[in-house]
Formats: structure tokens, C-alpha cells, sequence
């Protein structure tokens, strides 16, 4: 039995998996390090509405150069359409135009922006005050005290605008508040209110840029014009913390609507982002060299499958994690893979509260499910009930966490439910058959293997790697034969049979 | 650097001749054991009914329990027997398997003296239906067995539960052997990872070699107080051959074969592995890559009688319990 042919595919893997690497790395500039370079989001926005059967009109707001962030290159799909970007005083819109159309229908508007901290917004002239519509009887009254008190409380406008946000969303809100948000948003009667008492003021809408996202929506945000600074200022409408945070993008900045659809139905705007470094020179040549075949890449997919492929190519490296605990180490886990999922699990997370959270919802699962062994059901049945079991503790666990303040808690829905149930399914029985020392063994193995296989995923150098670099998927491939084909001895057998080498020494 | 004492080199374990987990897999299951071969030993019921057909014998069958609706009729099928075995046919290392050494007064009596009562044995057999100890889950079929009657002279060697013999027949000869003595540590049952004694036996005689519990080494049984020295398994020729024949059976090469000793049939086939574990070379105090290797090199279509001899000629060995080499030879 000839193992040459066996070789010779892993010969090919690597040679194939490094001349590919190398390729990229020298036709596209892509560096080795994610280091010394700019980073760029690319974000993705995906209109959806139903036509009907008539002419139709789609106005998309477009973000512009800002504060922290610059427009680097943009891109329209939309087939059929006609396309004009139009600008004002006011910002950018992308107009989308068609004679008709009929169903469901999609468009595309990607933009690719460079994070630059020292970019400044352009300078913007105060808008004039709009015309206040006045209130109505008793909702006059309520409006006129709530700006009275908090103008009594405030320096200036920026001091007056966060007075009048805690008093209409935070623990100060009161009964004239509580009767005015019957008619408005928050954020629109903030920014009537401020408008009402003479400050010039606007809702803003801002995307919050977080890598891999899908299917994001805008939040609404406050400017305040300072007139001393002659700047905007930003407030958060639910807190009343004033500031820009560092990942916040500003989409729409004119007070306008984010998306007006013309002779369409049930229309919405969603956005997807991906971060990804690159030298600020191959920032341009990259676009130029798009096309060519060669350029054989997911980074030629939209962004919301980019965004998936980002997690999916590091699933390789927990393959590769788990082998190498397994051939080469010898580590008992439950279930083989499984320490995977919850390594990627973890990244959702973040290490701390994940292992808490695993730790904590294992725990009350095994619990429960000594229980539910001696109710005498089928297997399927149990570890459904298992599964359902896990889903009430994420639940009661995001709840508590949420009263508590505890953001971080809320993460744990990333766990994947159905293999926590069947982790705990298989620790339990564990437990019955072999006592608690070896769920301790395996689970501990499991969790040793899961963070192990998290810290390699969640490295900043292998995440630029696996993303940038297809062919390091081709050398893993290499690396994983050749250990499946290891027949020498695992690091815990050195231990397991140390006394048979031992006893014949006197003899 | 204390914690080093309980470490070892690779190069010594290679040495001695030590197979790793790896090395099993790749090397001798992998090569020797064709994937389809495998139902024949997982499934033990199909083991059963082949063994029949090769004039094997195995412990005679009560009957089957193959539906949740069955296990309802199962208090028939049971009543008159004083002793049984309820088995997962596709069940793994010792799972799901439930002993029960006789009935009173409608209770079933664990041999650790805990009794049961019929509900707990229909849940018992619903779980195992549902594929609760069968590997990956899958639906499964309880094999109800007849209580084995174990060889009186091995009786003061075990606490509680049935002592067997684990043999490795590789290319149909017996390379290693091993017997497994219940212990109150090990709840009865016969598997060494949960504190049963492990006896390496001598291949040219049945007797034994060294004894070995959680890895350590130990000369009497921790519960009966009884010295291992004397052990010498009767009618280990037969017991040879039978093991040898299984080679025939199921054409499996690389073979875990699991026997015990019945008072009144002998030797008998309890049930095969196609993955034997690695823990037989701690309790003969040797690794098992020598054997395999000069196996390796010898023709095949050799039959039965032959490999035998073959293997008791050169896997003679010298007992550590005792210090005069002539044990007893006990041939059937």
C-alpha cells in the first residue's frame, strides 16, 4: 500500500495554498500583518419594496464626508433603473427612477468608508428655525412647562438639549412628558421642543458600525447647534449623552427621511458591514483591479455574504485546534466539534461572559435534566425538552441580566441552543454512568478545547489571514491530513502507560 | 519537578512496544477491518445469530424486545427466569447493560443487592429502545440473555458481576489476553476505566501474568482478598480456539474477542469489538507492536489449530506474581 499518491495531494495543497497566498499578497498588495494600515468599512445597503405596476421613484439618502470617516468609492445594482446622485445644502441622495415596474424589487448601494480620525466635518451654516406648528390644549401646557424647567436648569443650548432629554427619557420623566410621547416619538418631540424654545435643532439618523453585521437598521440621533462653537453637537435620545461615539456613522444628517419610495409599497432599508484593513494605497489600486479573473475572491460578493465568509473561514482554524488537541494531545470532549461552536459562540461574546454563561446555563440544564430522567420519556422527546429547557434559562438569564444592567448578559443568545442541549444530554448521562469525575474530564477538555479554539480564532493576525488569504484554507487542509495520518504517541498516553516502562527496571 | 515522575519518554514507550491510540486506529483498524464488516460486532444480536451459524457458543437468548409496544409483553418473556441479562444490541462499553441475579416477591435484585421493580426494567429497556446507550442515538434493540453461571473456580476472583476474557485475535491468532475482574469500585461491571482489575494472562497457559487496577499495579483483589498468583483460566485451549474462530467469522482482522466461562457449557462468546481497547498492554506489562508485527509477517489461510499453537509457542510468558516459573498448565 503505497502512501506516495497520499503525499503527493498534500504536496499539491501547500504548494497550491502558498503560491496562491503569495499571489495576493504581491498583485493586490495585501501585507502579511494586519498592522500599519487604514481601515475601511464597507457598507451595504439593500432596498426592498413591492412596485405596483407604475411608475416609481426611490429617493436613498447617502452618507457624506465626515467626522472620522471618508467617502472612499460607492457602487449602485439596480437593474433597469435610472440613477442620479443628487446634493444640496443638505447632503446627498441617490435617486433611483423607473417608466415601470412590477413586484418585488431590490436595489443595492454600496459605499466603502476609510476610517480617518483627524477627518472634520465640512462647515455648515445653521439651518433657520423651522415654523413651529403650535400644540393643542392640554398639550401646550405640558410642552411650555417641560422647556421651562429644563431652561431653568441649563446653562446654554447644549446643557439645555441634554436637560430636556433626561427630563423626557430618563428617570426623570414625568407626567408632562408621559402625555406628549402619546403623540410623537422621543426624538421627534425632543427635537420640537428644543425647536419650540428657539434652538436649532435636528434629528439625525447614524448606523453603528459593529464588523459582520446583517440586516441593520438606522438609529435616530439629536444635533444641537452651538452657537458659541458654531458646530453641531450630537446627543444619544435615550440617554442624553452628548458626544459622537467612535463607530458611529451619520447617514442622514439633513433632517429628512432616509428612504421616500414613490409608487411602491412596504418599503425598507437595511444595511450590512464589514471592516476590513488595507493599506491606504492599495485602498484605490484595489478598485482598478477588480474584475480580472484572477481576482478569484469573496471579497467580489456582496457584503452580507463577505460578512458571512468572515466567520465561515475561521471555522477551519477550531477544525485544526480540535485535531490537534485530539491526535496530538489527546483531550476528551464532548462531542467533537462542538467545542467549535462554542468558541465561535465565545466571539460573539466575548471569553468572559461566554464561559460564564456556558458554565451557568450547563449547570441549571444538568439540573433540570436530572429531573427529566426520571420522568421515563423517549429520547427525542427529552432532548426536546432539553432544548426548550435551555432556550427558558437564555431567556430568564438575557432578562436578568438586561434589569441588571448587565449589557454584556445579553449576548448569551449567541449560544447555539440545540447543541447545548445536547451537550448537556450527553454530560448527564455521563454523569450517571461514569460519575461526576469524568463529566469534569470531558467538560473541562471541551471548554480548554473551546477557548483554546477561541483565542486562535479571535487573533487579530489569523483573522486577517483567513479573510484575506483563500489559499491558507488549501495549507490547513495540508496541515490536517498530515496529522490525520500521525501514528505516533498522544501527549497523555506518555502518562497513561508510564508504569508498564517503569516495573520491569529491578527485574 | 515532581509532577515529571508521572511522565514518560516517547522513545521508551517505543521501546517497549507500545501501541498508541493513533497508531490503532490507523494502522490496524483502519487497515485490517473492512467498514462494512463492522454491524457484524456492533450490532450483538447479529453477532449472536453468526455465532450459532459457526457453531459458536454464545449465552442462550431469552428473546427481543424491538418496539416501545413490545415492552409492555416483556413481563412474559421474563417470567420463569431466575437470572437474566438486558443488553442494547448496538450499545458500547458496557453500556446499558442491566444484570439481574434473581427474582423475589416480584422485585429484580441487581447482584450489588439493589432491586428493581418492573417498572424500572421497562424504563430501562424503553430508554435503550430509543437508542440511549446505542452509539450515535441510534434506535436500538434490547437482547435479553440468560443469567451466565460462571466457572466456580474463578468465583473467589470477582466481586459481584461475571469475570471475562478479553483476547486479541489479530489475523486469527490470538496475540494478547486479559481477564477482567468486577470490583466493588467498578459497580460490578467488567470495564477497567471504572476500577475493575485487569489480570494479563499468559497465552501459552491461561495463567496469569500481572494484575493492574486504575492503571497501578496490584497482586490480590481488593474485595475478596484473594491473591492473583493462583488464577489460571481452565479450558484455555478451547477457550483459544473459540476466540481464534471468531477471525473466521466475521473476517475482521484487528478483533476484540470477549468471553466467559459457563459452568455447565465452557468457554462462550460474550460478545466482539472491532475497536478492542488499548488497556490489555498495562495489564500484561507489555506492548503489543512485538506480537502484531511478528504476525504480521506470518502467510495467511493458516487454520485454526495451527494459529493457535503458533501463538501459544511464542507469546509464552513468565508470571511477575510468582517467583517459580512452572504455573499449572490447565487444558480442557
Amino acid at each position: 500500500m503505497s502512501r506516495l499518491p497520499f503525499y503527493f495531494i498534500v504536496g499539491l495543497l501547500l504548494l497550491v495554498g502558498i503560491v496562491a497566498s503569495v499571489h495576493r499578497h504581491l498583485q493586490f498588495e495585501i501585507p502579511w500583518f494586519p498592522g500599519e494600515q487604514r481601515q475601511v468599512w464597507e457598507i451595504e445597503a439593500v432596498i426592498n419594496f413591492n412596485a405596483q405596476n407604475g411608475p416609481v421613484q426611490v429617493d436613498l439618502a447617502l452618507p457624506s464626508h465626515q467626522a472620522g470617516f471618508r467617502v472612499l468609492t460607492e457602487n449602485t445594482a439596480s437593474s433597469g433603473y435610472g440613477l442620479a446622485y443628487l446634493a444640496d445644502e443638505l447632503g446627498r441622495r441617490a435617486q433611483w427612477t423607473i417608466r415601470e415596474a412590477v413586484g418585488s424589487q431590490q436595489l443595492y448601494y454600496s459605499v466603502q468608508m476609510l476610517v480617518s480620525p483627524d477627518s472634520r466635518a465640512p462647515i455648515q451654516t445653521p439651518p433657520g428655525i423651522p415654523a413651529v406648528t403650535p400644540w393643542e390644549s392640554p398639550y401646550d401646557t405640558a410642552a411650555s412647562q417641560l422647556i421651562d424647567r429644563a431652561w431653568d436648569r441649563s446653562a446654554n443650548n447644549a446643557t439645555f438639549a441634554r436637560e430636556l432629554i433626561l427630563d423626557i427619557n430618563g428617570e426623570r420623566q414625568g407626567e408632562n412628558a408621559r402625555l406628549l410621547l402619546t403623540q410623537m416619538q422621543p426624538s421627534a418631540l425632543i427635537v420640537r421642543l428644543l425647536n419650540q424654545a428657539g434652538v436649532q435643532a435636528r434629528e439625525v439618523s447614524g448606523l453603528l458600525l459593529e464588523d459582520g453585521r446583517r440586516r441593520q437598521t438606522l438609529s435616530s440621533w439629536i444635533q444641537v447647534f452651538d452657537q458659541t462653537a458654531e458646530e453641531w453637537t450630537l446627543f444619544n435620545p435615550a440617554t442624553g449623552e452628548q458626544g459622537q461615539p467612535e463607530n458611529l456613522l451619520l447617514w442622514e444628517t439633513g433632517g429628512r427621511a432616509v428612504l421616500e419610495v414613490q409608487g411602491g409599497t412596504n418599503s425598507r432599508v437595511s444595511f450590512s458591514m464589514l471592516t476590513h484593513y488595507q493599506p491606504a494605497s492599495a485602498a484605490v489600486r484595489n478598485h482598478y483591479s477588480d474584475d480580472t479573473l484572477l481576482n478569484f475572491s469573496i471579497h467580489s460578493l456582496p457584503l452580507e455574504e463577505q460578512a458571512l465568509f468572515q466567520t465561515i473561514l475561521l471555522i477551519p482554524i477550531g477544525a485544526l485546534v480540535v485535531v490537534f488537541l485530539r491526535v496530538l494531545v489527546g483531550v476528551k470532549t464532548s462531542g467533537t466539534f462542538m467545542p467549535v461552536l462554542i468558541a465561535l459562540a465565545f466571539i460573539q461574546t466575548s471569553l468572559l461572559t461566554g464561559l460564564i454563561g456556558f458554565l451557568l446555563i450547563v449547570a441549571v440544564g444538568l439540573i433540570i435534566r436530572n429531573y427529566l430522567s426520571y420522568l421515563n420519556l423517549l429520547l427525542v422527546a427529552r432532548v426536546s425538552a432539553v432544548i426548550i429547557t435551555v432556550i427558558a434559562i437564555i431567556s430568564i438569564f438575557t432578562v436578568l441580566a438586561y434589569r441588571m444592567g448587565l449589557s454584556a448578559g445579553l449576548t448569551v443568545t449567541f449560544f447555539p441552543m440545540i447543541i447545548l442541549a445536547w451537550t448537556i444530554e450527553r454530560m448527564s448521562i455521563l454523569w450517571e454512568e461514569e460519575g461526576p469525575k469524568q463529566v469534569l474530564v470531558q467538560g473541562g477538555g471541551s471548554l480548554l478545547t473551546a477557548v483554546l479554539a477561541f483565542l486562535a480564532m479571535n487573533n487579530p493576525w489569523v483573522r486577517h489571514i483567513t479573510f484575506n488569504f483563500l489559499g491558507v484554507q488549501l495549507i490547513l487542509m495540508a496541515f490536517i491530513l498530515l496529522l490525520g495520518n500521525y501514528t505516533g504517541y498522544r501527549l497523555l498516553e506518555l502518562r497513561r502507560f508510564k508504569p508498564i516502562t517503569e516495573d520491569e527496571k529491578p527485574s | 519537578m515532581s509532577w515529571l515522575k508521572n511522565w514518560t519518554w516517547p522513545t521508551r514507550l517505543r521501546d517497549k512496544g507500545i501501541v498508541g491510540m493513533n497508531r490503532r486506529n490507523i494502522r490496524y483498524i483502519g487497515r485490517y477491518n473492512a467498514r462494512r464488516l463492522y454491524p457484524l460486532v456492533d450490532d450483538k444480536l447479529k453477532t449472536k445469530l453468526l455465532a450459532q451459524q459457526y457453531g459458536i457458543t454464545t449465552p442462550e437468548l431469552i428473546g427481543t424486545v424491538t418496539t416501545q409496544f413490545g415492552v409492555k409483553h416483556m413481563r412474559d418473556m421474563l417470567d420463569g427466569h431466575q437470572g437474566f441479562v438486558v443488553k442494547p444490541a448496538k450499545g458500547s462499553g458496557g453500556k446499558g447493560i442491566l444484570v439481574i441475579e434473581k427474582v423475589e416477591n416480584g422485585l429484580f435484585y441487581k447482584p450489588s443487592g439493589t432491586s428493581l421493580t418492573m417498572e424500572d426494567i421497562e424504563r430501562h429497556v424503553s430508554n435503550l429502545l430509543s437508542g440511549l446507550y446505542s452509539l450515535g442515538g441510534s434506535p436500538d434493540v434490547a437482547v435479553i440473555e440468560t443469567l451466565i453461571n460462571f466457572d466456580e473456580s474463578l468465583l473467589e476472583y470477582t466481586y459481584e458481576g461475571v469475570p471475562d476474557i478479553r483476547v486479541i485475535v489479530f489475523k486469527g491468532y490470538p496475540v494478547m489476553a486479559m481477564m477482567r475482574l468486577s470490583t466493588a469500585a467498578s459497580d460490578g461491571k467488567a470495564n477497567l476505566h471504572q476500577g475493575a482489575v485487569g489480570v494479563g494472562l499468559n497465552i501459552a497457559t491461561g495463567a496469569a501474568l500481572r494484575g493492574v487496577q486504575f492503571d497501578r499495579p496490584c497482586y490480590s483483589h481488593p474485595d475478596t482478598g484473594h491473591d492473583l498468583a493462583s488464577l489460571v483460566v481452565p479450558q484455555w485451549e478451547t477457550l483459544l480456539h473459540l476466540a481464534a474462530g471468531c477471525y473466521e467469522m466475521t473476517g475482521l482482522g484487528y478483533l476484540g474477542t470477549d468471553m466467559v466461562l459457563d459452568r455447565k457449557h465452557g468457554p462462550m462468546l460474550l460478545e466482539l469489538n472491532a475497536r478492542p481497547g488499548l488497556a490489555i498492554q498495562m495489564t500484561n506489562g507489555e506492548g503489543l507492536r512485538r506480537r502484531l508485527d511478528l504476525i504480521e509477517r506470518q502467510p495467511d489461510n493458516v487454520p485454526v489449530a495451527k494459529r493457535v499453537a503458533f501463538a501459544q509457542h511464542h507469546f509464552a510468558r513468565k508470571s511477575e506474581l510468582v517467583d517459580n516459573p512452572d504455573t499449572p498448565s490447565a487444558t480442557a
